[in-house]
């Protein structure tokens, strides 16, 4: 109760401000409508939370899963700390909208003065010819943290030595720009130190990605002969999967693995769609001041749904955006004008234990997008000593712990 | 049901009291204000002209850095003293 406790002067003095406290539903408990949620709560609004699952697990650090660096069970995350803060969250599927209330699949109601959703993303698995839900349980995406994680990891320790393991990466834009070339990283670690005979050939839609400089460099320096890059120009773009053969399909060529791990294209989650905030790039344009849809007024979208210019899909954006957002729906239902807002955006990757890079960017509104404030943001130096590597992976960590309990409690 | 009853009796001044500057909430993502085990340390209870200092030196890049630098040239000076009194709080 900090937050009441700090504002109780303030609410002894004001009585003739009188007026209902508003209520705001979120549907999405992950990073972005937990921290919405709590950002909401902090107002003095009423907020209920409504999330599909009990327990979540994060995609963040889920490469350190996959590659047997830490157990999954320190991923899991559950909603008790949401509801001692005095968050009414609410177990189910949010199926539409009617008037003000939000509806859910069991039938359930719940009125609202705003809306603000976070529904994360849906996997595309009509994008990639031969490959579905059900070729998941073989060839795993792991792009949902969870079940799909423990699969892949399970693959990789199953495997003999020996073999190849297929990374196929999609181009943007996709949840975690940096994901897939941690994820590469991480599993060329485990094989150097688990199956050293193995290699890893990682098949890519695009020429160019993120902190792309510094994982080479570090590619080039930790797991040479075992780690394979091949971007688009190289013949990287996958067309399609046989599930049966365990076969992928480039123009250039098929490549057959023991092990492969498809991270099939995205959009935004199915909610956007049944709420119509979404348009033909699939993903929900928003107004960069508010987050309130460009589409449906009264409605917010933060998170992998939005498309937020500049600043990438990341757990990190997510959760800035909730408490940037939080602010602007307080505003607006109190009738004062809404901030114009600055937003932080950091990135680690862990390329091997105790060596971490990281990408930063400052955003602002600029032509109805965020962008990049320039001078600012950026990598970490490409010549930068082990010790800098080491301080960045334990702050990678260091993140990790504060968003979660900033997020969960 | 008090805190509840009070927040009912005034809710728009307690949303005023929690205003942070441009840039200021985002700060709280890796800067715990209720962790104490943290290596990125809490900024609650310093000294604001210190917070601000520090900010202008990442800026100026004249105190060593990993990240911080990077970011603290997304703030002017008015900006980083804006934020630096409110994150002390
Ligand atoms: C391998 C990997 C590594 C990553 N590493 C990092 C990292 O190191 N740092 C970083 O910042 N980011 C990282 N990310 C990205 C990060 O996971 C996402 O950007 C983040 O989860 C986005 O948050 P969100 O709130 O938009 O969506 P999510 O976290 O996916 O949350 C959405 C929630 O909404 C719920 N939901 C959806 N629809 C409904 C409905 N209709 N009714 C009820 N509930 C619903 C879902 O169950 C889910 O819990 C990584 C991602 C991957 C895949
Ligand atoms: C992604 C994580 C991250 C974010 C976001 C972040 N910081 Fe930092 N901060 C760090 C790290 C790491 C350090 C240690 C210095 C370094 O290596 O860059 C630090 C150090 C500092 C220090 C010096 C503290 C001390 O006593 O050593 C101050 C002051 C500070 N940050 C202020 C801010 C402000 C203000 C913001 C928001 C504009 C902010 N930080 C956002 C990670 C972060």
């Amino acid at each position: 109760m900090k937050l009441t406790r700090r504002a109780l002067p303030m609410l002894l003095a004001a009585p003739a401000l009188a007026q209902a406290v508003p209520k705001v539903v979120v549907i999405g408990g992950g990073f972005g409508g937990t921290s919405c949620a709590r950002a909401l709560q902090g107002h003095g609004i009423a907020v209920t939370l409504v999330e599909a699952r009990e327990t979540y697990t994060s995609c963040p650090f889920s490469n350190a899963v996959i590659a047997g660096l830490r157990p999954i069970s320190t991923l899991r995350f559950g909603y008790e700390g949401l509801r001692r803060a005095g968050i009414t969250v609410v177990h189910g599927t949010a199926t539409g909208v009617a008037g003000r209330e939000v509806v859910l699949g069991d039938g359930t109601r719940l009125p609202f003065d705003r809306l603000v959703v976070s529904p994360g993303i849906t996997l595309r698995f009509d994008a990639l010819p031969g490959y579905s839900e059900a070729a998941s349980e073989t060839l795993p995406h792991a792009w949902q943290a969870g079940a799909q994680t423990e699969l892949l990891a399970r693959q990789l320790n199953a495997m003999e030595d020996g073999g190849t393991v297929i990374m196929t990466v999609p181009e943007n834009p996709y949840r975690c720009p940096p994901g897939p070339y941690e994820r590469a990283s991480l599993i060329a670690y485990f094989l150097k130190t688990r199956k050293p005979r193995s290699k890893l050939l990682v098949l890519d839609a695009k020429d160019a990605f993120s902190k792309q400089r510094l994982f080479e460099a570090a590619w080039a320096a930790l797991y040479p002969g075992i780690l394979e890059y091949v971007p688009l120009s190289g013949g990287g773009k996958v067309t399609g999967v046989d599930v049966g053969a365990r076969r992928v399909t480039t123009d250039f060529g098929d490549h057959d693995g023991a092990v492969i791990n498809v991270i099939p294209p995205q959009r935004a989650g199915d909610l956007a769609r049944v709420l119509a905030v979404a348009d033909r790039s699939l993903w929900c344009p928003i107004d960069p001041e508010s987050f309130e849809s460009r589409l449906v007024p009264g409605v917010h979208v933060i998170g992998d749904a939005a498309i937020a210019g500049a600043m990438p899909k990341s757990a990190f954006a997510a959760n800035a955006q909730g408490r940037v957002c939080a602010a602007a729906v307080a505003a607006l239902l109190r009738g004062t004008p809404v901030q114009t807002p600055r937003l932080l955006n950091t990135c680690y990757s862990l390329v091997a234990p105790g060596y971490g890079i990281s990408i930063a960017g400052v955003y602002r509104p600029a032509n109805g997008l965020l962008t990049d404030v320039p001078g600012a943001g950026g990598t970490s130096p490409l010549n930068a000593p082990p010790t800098t590597r080491e301080a960045e992976a334990h702050y990678a960590e260091d993140w990790f712990q504060t968003i979660t309990t900033d997020a969960f409690g | 049901m008090r805190w509840r009853l009070l927040a009912l009796l005034a809710w728009p001044a307690m949303a005023m009291a929690q205003e942070a500057p441009p840039g200021a909430s985002t700060c709280l993502g890796c800067h715990a204000s209720t962790r104490t085990d943290a290596a990125i340390p809490s900024l609650r209870g310093r000294d604001p002209a210190d917070v601000a200092e520090a900010m202008r030196a990442f800026r100026e890049g004249r105190r060593p850095a990993t990240l911080m630098d990077r970011l603290a040239k997304g703030f002017s000076e008015e900006e980083s003293q804006a934020i630096a009194a409110w994150i002390v709080r």
